[in-house]
């Protein structure tokens, strides 16, 4: 498929997280927009890996590994995506347990 | 149009109306079912692409643990529909209208780019495959992926510590 499809989708993705973002106020529901444009990103990365592929691979050489680090880059992002996941929602959980909601418009202070 | 295409234009429409339907849905346990729906259309992207290791590490990862933490904690916090805090529309409609005014510059900025005629291979070459990817993992990253090991040992501590009760 041409690389501008997939760069227009993961764009599309991506605002639909910044969207989502914007206007919601629950923070379970914010943390999975962002999850949302760490997914829109990775897709990016790994079809510019295949780009990259098809590049040297129709430049000549047939067993070249060109793109692999894309990937391995994706595979980072998860292992961080995951930390944080487990960071993040042990920081709700905390919050919940504080004032019992999980509006963000209760935490525009930082404290209460 | 041959099956592939009509494979891309599938998933990605499944993925577009999944992500649509996180940010509108009124109930969180309804957005993560979406984003779970969203999360496999983009493995079926990478299936596509060849990039099986990705494809089964973000099911189990992203669709298995991440979504499954979400649900949890949602239904531990025993949130529903009734709960859900609601922001003003007018903040809705501007929150909305920014987010497509960054798509409109985004796609406007993207839309000649000079990769214009490139394109990315599908179903064919091997440097998704686990073989080429662990190769490349246990000697060029093995820096990288045992950091990352002590970042998801901090981020247990970090857990345990912060979740636990006074």
């Amino acid at each position: 498929m041409p690389i501008n499809y997939y760069i227009f989708l993961s764009i599309a993705l991506f605002c639909i997280g910044i969207t989502g973002v914007l206007t919601r106020r629950n923070a379970i529901i914010i943390f999975m927009c962002i999850e949302l444009m760490l997914n829109a990103v990775n897709l990016l990365l790994v079809a510019f890996s295949k780009m990259h592929f098809r590049v040297a691979a129709e430049a000549g050489n047939i067993n070249t590994t060109a793109g692999t680090d894309g990937q391995l880059f994706v595979f980072f992002i998860m292992v961080v995506a995951a930390a944080e996941v487990s960071v993040g929602l042990a920081i709700i959980v905390m919050m919940y347990r504080n004032i019992h909601s999980v509006d963000v418009n209760f935490l525009n202070r930082l404290k209460h | 149009m041959n099956i592939t295409q009509i494979l891309f234009w599938l998933l990605s429409v499944m993925a577009l109306f999944g992500a649509m339907m996180v940010i509108t849905s009124k109930n969180p346990v309804y957005s993560v079912l979406w984003l779970i729906l969203t999360f496999f259309s983009i493995s079926g992207h990478y299936i596509l692409l060849n990039a099986q290791f990705l494809a089964i590490v973000n099911i189990i990862v992203y669709a298995g643990a991440i979504m499954v933490l979400f649900l949890f904690v949602i239904m531990l916090m025993n949130l529903n529909k009734n709960t859900e805090p609601q922001k003003h529309r007018w903040v809705k409609f501007i929150g909305a209208i920014a987010g497509g005014c960054l798509l409109l510059v985004l796609v406007a900025a993207l839309r000649n780019t000079e990769v214009k005629g490139q394109s990315a291979l599908l179903n064919q070459g091997n440097i998704g495959l686990i073989q080429n990817l662990g190769k490349e993992l246990f000697s060029t990253y093995v820096v990288p992926f045992e950091i990352s090991s002590i970042l998801f040992l901090s981020a247990m501590v970090g857990a345990v510590v912060i979740g636990r009760k006074e």
